[in-house]
């Protein structure tokens, strides 16, 4: 237990998905002029990081890796399948995206009002990939490890994109230097509450 | 576009120049930041990253443009990702067999070349549309624009973050305070923040130079 709580609020402040590994950036940037649509593409990031990375996990452990197969006949144990995981991993993200979009819009059709056209951008959303790549270096040793760290993962980029969007409303008000308006200060601002993250560093629970 | 045209005519240039600066994929058109930051703490790794990403775009244009006419619209973001995915597993194989400590280094971010916007950004606004030899062209300079800015930042958090370049020695041992000197390494230009911060400083620069960019 004490383990799981360890990997969350590691995956949630100090391999923060934005400020860490810069995942999702696309969709950080584009998405984050106004709090309440940031809101909504966050909680679809984390549902879909939710969903995903103990699917993949299965995958990995089940199918891809070396000797994975041998659940299915000892001859198979030598059989080494990890180079095809790229794509394993993109088809079960795009098809999972798909799967969530039709169940939302079936038992949450508000929730989906909100979500709208992010849903199915999310299945290009680097942070979603980058957690299943990160799952499969990291070698988690159960399936509770792999989905805790995906739900710390979306939080931490629900996070984030929440306190961009909060303070690009503010600084719609400021005066920047007209060159820097726009991209050029969001980057900054990225950066400095990058610096901020930092300082959780050497947290442990 | 006549089939008599030259193949470097002045319009097949542009295609290759304007990425460089007026329209670059990442300053201007907001693509690919995902990875283009991580990459970027050394300038070894950011150049293995930008040839990759310049032959997985241009490769992925190609094949795609010479498939536009068959991909049923539908499924094309499927064709797409399978397409950019396989060469990106080339890609990983190749930098695996003969760069294998660089490709320990970039560690994830040669998968994540798949959910690089440039490449589905240049795949879904330009090889829908256009003939292959454009396409190539198109996606060597919009590699080369990404390239660019990651050289870029690459350059300096090395220079001043490990005195280095390319891994030799640019600031004269002496200089360091350790050796009795004054100077020593800014350790914050190699956390990641501070890509963050070049390339905002970069867009500053541009912007500077070319007003037209700037947004209101």
């Amino acid at each position: 237990m004490e383990n799981l709580i360890n990997i969350f609020v590691k995956s949630i402040f100090l391999e923060n998905m934005v400020f860490a590994y810069f995942l999702g950036m696309c969709s950080y940037l584009a998405v984050s002029k106004k709090v309440s649509t940031a809101a909504g593409l966050g909680i679809a990031v984390i549902f879909v990081l939710g969903i995903t990375l103990p699917v993949d996990y299965l995958l990995e452990n089940y199918v891809l890796k070396e000797g994975a197969l041998a659940w299915l006949s000892p001859s198979l144990a030598s059989v080494d399948l990890s180079f095809l995981s790229f794509i394993m991993f993109i088809a079960v993200i795009a098809s999972m995206v798909q799967l969530v979009e039709m169940v939302v819009e079936k038992f949450a059709p508000v929730l989906y009002n909100q979500l709208g056209i992010f849903l199915p951008l999310i299945a290009v959303n680097c942070a979603i990939l980058g957690g299943s790549l990160f799952m499969q270096q990291k070698q988690f040793v159960n399936l509770g490890e792999a989905s805790v760290y995906g739900i710390g993962s979306g939080v931490g980029w629900f996070l984030a994109i929440i306190g961009i969007a909060a303070i690009r409303e503010k600084i719609e008000y400021s005066k920047i230097p007209a060159p820097l308006r726009g991209l050029g200060i969001t980057f900054i601002v990225t950066g400095l509450m990058g610096l901020a993250f930092m300082g959780f560093m050497g947290i442990k629970l | 576009m006549s089939d008599k045209e030259p193949l470097f005519s002045k319009k097949n240039l542009k295609l290759l120049s304007d990425p460089l600066n007026s329209s670059n994929p990442i300053t201007v058109q907001v693509l690919g930041i995902c990875s283009a930051l991580a990459v970027t703490a050394q300038l070894k790794p950011a150049i293995v990253m930008s040839i990759s990403v310049i032959a997985v775009l241009a490769l992925s244009n190609v094949i795609i443009s010479l498939l536009r006419n068959t991909i049923p619209n539908r499924i094309r973001i499927i064709v797409q990702l399978v397409v950019i995915a396989a060469l990106v597993i080339l890609v990983d194989q190749v930098l695996k067999a003969f760069v294998y400590d660089v490709s320990k280094q970039l560690s994830v971010f040669v998968g994540l070349i798949i959910t690089n916007c440039i490449l589905m950004g240049r795949l879904e606004a330009f090889a829908l549309g256009n003939r292959p030899w454009q396409s190539f062209l198109d996606g060597i300079g919009n590699g080369a624009g990404y390239s660019v800015i990651l050289i870029i930042v690459a350059f300096f958090r090395e220079l001043l973050g490990s005195g280095s370049l390319l891994g030799f020695r640019i600031i004269p041992e002496s200089w360091y305070i350790a050796n009795g000197g004054f100077y020593s390494n800014n350790g914050m230009m190699i956390l990641p923040p501070m890509a963050l911060i070049t390339v905002g400083i970069i867009i500053w620069v541009q912007r500077y130079r070319n007003r037209n960019l700037i947004e209101n």
